[in-house]
């Protein structure tokens, strides 16, 4: 399981911009794409772990789940897929082009304590 | 109580990662070298398709190969039979390599010496799908005895891959390995995917990849970065 070395990444990014301006982080924020390779449940797992000891410690992640988002050279589209076994235009059938999204594993915003 | 504020701050979690591999990345194209890694599920064969890899390429290239392993240096001493020179990368629990370990294994190599150098990631279809390791080529390695659809479960490790290899061919009649849909499987989760099927026993089909090899190394050398 690489979770937990993921979920030490998210807290020492977390931690790091939380120390630059000075506040007290109560959830991070986190985008997810179904691409990422990582697991929603494990990560949520073992960032439990990952926060104890730490100023983050009793803060809660959120995790927004990106799906994949590909261009259809067909239809000349971006399209969202339905499910990554899938790579194919759902409104036309063809196969599925360059993806743009859905590899994200990004610690998108803080909410912090004033 | 005062209303939580929310500051984005957009961080990548594996941007350490990705700025080694990108340095790595231009650290082979500098040096000439064209750097292949290999990543499948514990006990596809991956050794034995390296050993006859490098075994093979060795009377016109200069070759070498990283291995990652949990805890063994079993692979590595497989591996040593070709002649390669070949470095063993103990990962310990860590369960795929990252940039920095390869960085860190290849400090006392030569690069300018070689040709082909080949990564052999730790047995896992999963782990190894986030971590950049400035390869020029992902290869993911399935054998025949592992199921059609091992792609359609696996799709990630499979999207982040370049190119297919089926091995153990020769085993393909006795587990009645549909061809068709293993073909299917793979497309459906990486649409245009060049598959190679292969036995690194045999020797059947290896000529065919291993010119591929080639002409990729051969293309990489012809670009020059502006």
């Amino acid at each position: 399981m690489h979770e937990l070395s993921i979920a030490m990444g998210i807290v020492e990014a977390a931690m790091d911009e939380a120390k630059q301006r000075n506040v007290q982080v109560s959830a991070v924020h986190l985008r997810l794409g179904a691409l990422s390779g990582v697991a929603k449940d494990a990560l949520l797992f073992s960032c439990e772990v990952a926060c104890q000891d730490t100023p983050l410690e009793g803060s809660r992640l959120l995790i927004e789940e990106i799906p994949v988002t590909v261009f259809c050279p067909q239809c000349k589209e971006n399209r969202v897929l339905e499910s990554v076994q899938s790579f194919s235009c759902p409104e036309c059938a063809s196969p599925a082009g360059e993806v743009l999204q859905g590899k994200e594993l990004e610690v998108y915003a803080l909410e912090v304590e004033e | 109580m005062s209303e939580p504020r929310l500051i984005e701050v957009r961080r990548n979690v594996l941007k350490q990662n990705d700025v080694i591999a990108r340095a790595l990345r231009e650290q082979f194209h500098d040096a000439g070298v064209f750097v292949v890694s290999l990543v499948s599920s514990p006990g596809s064969g991956k050794t034995a398709f390296l050993e006859k890899t490098l075994t093979q390429l060795q009377p016109r290239y200069r070759v070498a190969a990283l291995v990652g392993d949990l805890a063994t240096e079993n692979d590595a001493v497989r591996l040593a039979r070709s002649k390669a020179p070949v470095k063993q990368i103990t990962t310990g629990t860590l369960r795929h390599l990252e940039a920095a370990m390869v960085q860190n294994a290849l400090q006392d190599w030569d690069l300018h010496q070689l040709d082909f150098l080949f990564i052999e990631n730790v047995g896992n279809l999963v782990c190894p799908s986030s971590y950049d390791l400035g390869e020029n080529l992902r290869l993911v390695l399935m054998s025949v005895t592992e199921g059609e659809d091992k792609p359609q479960k696996y799709p990630t490790i499979f999207n982040s891959a370049d190119v297919a290899v089926i091995t153990k061919n020769e085993l393909s009649d006795a587990v009645e390995f549909d061809w068709d849909a293993a073909r299917k499987s793979i497309e459906s989760v990486r649409p245009g995917m060049r598959i190679f099927r292969l036995s690194a026993k045999t020797g059947e089909g290896m000529t065919e990849y291993l010119d591929f090899l080639s002409r990729q190394l051969a293309e990489q050398r012809a670009v020059v970065h502006i």
